[in-house]
């Protein structure tokens, strides 16, 4: 079914790394922007009020996943637009080759990033955020995965349909970046008025943030059921409307 | 013997306007097959409805006894596809692009350094696809095309905007490709290329095949015009020119003649005539008509305009 899988995915990564800016933009620089953010304001408000420190013990984690899954969003369409309009999906097309290999093949190129920029970043916050959180971090880990994998699926959904490459960064952002002020980051979904809080159990974010943010603090699994299930719905819906919609040219 | 590819009454429509419309012809095997005409006469439309690309809105199509866009997939494990302004990822290095395809078949690949070196890139086999010249791409797409060492082969605008040279490198590639036994479909627009490469050609013009047979059956059938062209500076050569069984016109210019006739045996008439008489000539050559002419008298204007 998957036949060439391994091998189109190991092509796809040595070919991104190949990319001027291809390592140092996903890896590198957000690693080294997490160092930076971390030595002015870690030190510090280790000690400094309560709310600042509950931010960056759960809010700046569960932050800098998400906006890494976005970005991940975001150069997945730009890729897969860039490809649609060199006309190599469509010579990828004229082979037995099915666009679910295709986009399986970038998906797994975008978490193998994601992983090592996250890696790179807890290990950098050991040294640069001194406040003694000891994270769960294979629990984290997995729901780092769940979010991630169902984040991205949005991302099969909209690189499948976007014509063009100059559309697919805007498109993108447009349709993920939003999601960001609904998705209870920064004010709990809780208090918003009863019109966006429904606005806001509309937004697949706001699972990945309830989990993330929940496992984080050693919440048990148990009490993220609905989230997993939330998550798992939106990967199940847009990787099935994907495949359905996908085009090659 | 079945026909390789069977192609019946098929229509393609792009919103309202008619890219191929009631086109049918077989292709046998073993042959190389032309689609010619002018850009946006229907050739891709028609050739990747064939591969399975593209869906006809009426019509049959069976290649290797399979229904392209129903089986698509076993389809594409028994041909190749050289894709016109197809591209590759631009960082993707000649061996990988050729090793990723070899793994995308159930069949056993071809060896791939032995084609690579058949096709003159192995050389080339660790540059990145972006720095390839465009004879060299080109003849990477034909190693892609071959790697599953398919049954068919289809070959789309292939040496379209190469150099001469390269274009003769590539059509001696596509014989060598005859000679291994495998049916070769492609499409042109260069008459030239069609005349020397392909067996039989079908003439497509706004959608429709307007013609197929062997291209020199198809100069036969449709220019039967003959005209040779001398120079000499004999006085009474008008005259004896006219008497010539078959001749039409004779036109002269200064000490330049141009007769004018039909058949195959014009020319033998004129040597005749010029030794009978023995007239001195200083030039002489034949004009024949060619494919190009055939397209020029069957749709009325040249295939460049």
């Amino acid at each position: 079914m998957l036949r060439g899988l391994s091998k189109l995915t190991w092509l796809e990564l040595k070919i991104f790394l190949r990319e001027p800016l291809g390592a140092i933009g996903t890896i590198v620089i957000p690693v080294l922007i997490f160092i930076i953010v971390g030595r002015m304001i870690g030190p510090k408000s280790a000690s400094a009020a309560v709310a600042a420190n509950s931010f960056i013990g759960v809010g700046l984690p569960v932050l800098a996943s998400i906006l890494i899954a976005i970005s991940a969003v975001l150069s997945l369409v730009t890729i897969i637009s860039i490809y649609r309009e060199g006309g190599i999906l469509k010579r990828l097309r004229a082979t037995p080759l099915r666009p679910q290999t295709i986009l399986t093949a970038h998906v797994l190129v975008k978490l193998l990033l994601t992983a090592a920029t996250l890696v790179l970043m807890v290990l950098a916050g050991k040294r640069y955020y001194p406040i003694g959180i000891h994270p769960p971090l294979f629990s984290f880990t997995i729901a780092l995965l769940i979010s991630t994998c169902s984040i991205l699926s949005i991302g099969f959904l909209i690189a499948s349909i976007v014509p063009t490459a100059r559309f697919a960064q805007p498109v993108g952002a447009l349709i993920m970046y939003p999601m960001l002020g609904f998705c209870g980051l920064f004010t709990p979904i809780a208090a918003f008025p009863p019109a966006i809080h429904a606005v806001a159990l509309m937004v697949p974010l706001t699972y990945a943030v309830s989990l993330l943010g929940g496992i984080w603090l050693r919440e048990p699994w148990s009490t993220h059921l609905g989230d997993v299930a939330a998550l798992a719905l939106v990967f199940a819906i847009c990787t099935a409307l994907s495949s359905k919609v996908f085009r090659w040219e | 013997m079945r026909p390789v590819i069977q192609v019946s009454g098929v229509r393609k429509t792009y919103g309202s306007t008619v890219a191929v419309d009631e086109v049918s012809f077989d292709v046998h095997d073993g042959e190389i097959f032309g689609l010619i005409g002018p850009n946006g006469a229907g050739k891709t439309t028609t050739m990747e409805c064939i591969e399975g690309l593209r869906k006809p809105d009426r019509g049959e199509i069976s290649v290797l006894g399979l229904h392209p866009f129903r089986d698509v997939y076993k389809l594409q494990e028994r041909i190749g596809v050289q894709l016109q302004q197809a591209q590759l990822q631009k960082r993707i290095k000649v061996w990988e692009a050729v090793d990723l395809w070899a793994s995308l078949y159930r069949k056993k690949a071809v060896d791939a350094n032995h084609l690579l070196e058949q096709l003159g890139l192995a050389e080339k086999r660790n540059a990145w696809f972006m720095t390839l010249s465009g004879g060299q791409k080109q003849r990477l797409f034909i190693a892609l095309a071959l790697i599953n060492d398919p049954e068919v082969v289809f070959l789309d605008e292939l040496t379209t905007g190469l150099d001469p040279q390269s274009r003769r490198a590539i059509w001696e590639l596509v014989r060598g490709i005859r000679a291994r036994g495998k049916t070769v479909f492609l499409t042109t627009h260069l008459m030239e290329e069609a005349e020397r490469l392909c067996d039989r050609v079908a003439i497509i013009e706004h959608g429709r095949v307007i013609d197929i047979d062997a291209p020199q059956n198809l100069v036969n059938r449709h220019c039967p015009e003959r005209s040779v062209v001398l120079a000499t500076d004999d006085a009474n050569a008008v005259e004896r020119f006219r008497a010539i069984p078959r001749v039409e016109a004779v036109a002269c210019n200064g000490s330049h003649f141009t007769i004018r006739g039909r058949g195959d045996d014009l020319v033998t008439e004129v040597i005749h005539c010029l030794s009978e008489n023995r007239i001195r000539v200083t030039d002489f050559r034949t004009i024949l008509p060619n494919l190009e002419d055939v397209f020029l008298k069957l749709t009325g204007h040249s295939i460049r305009d």
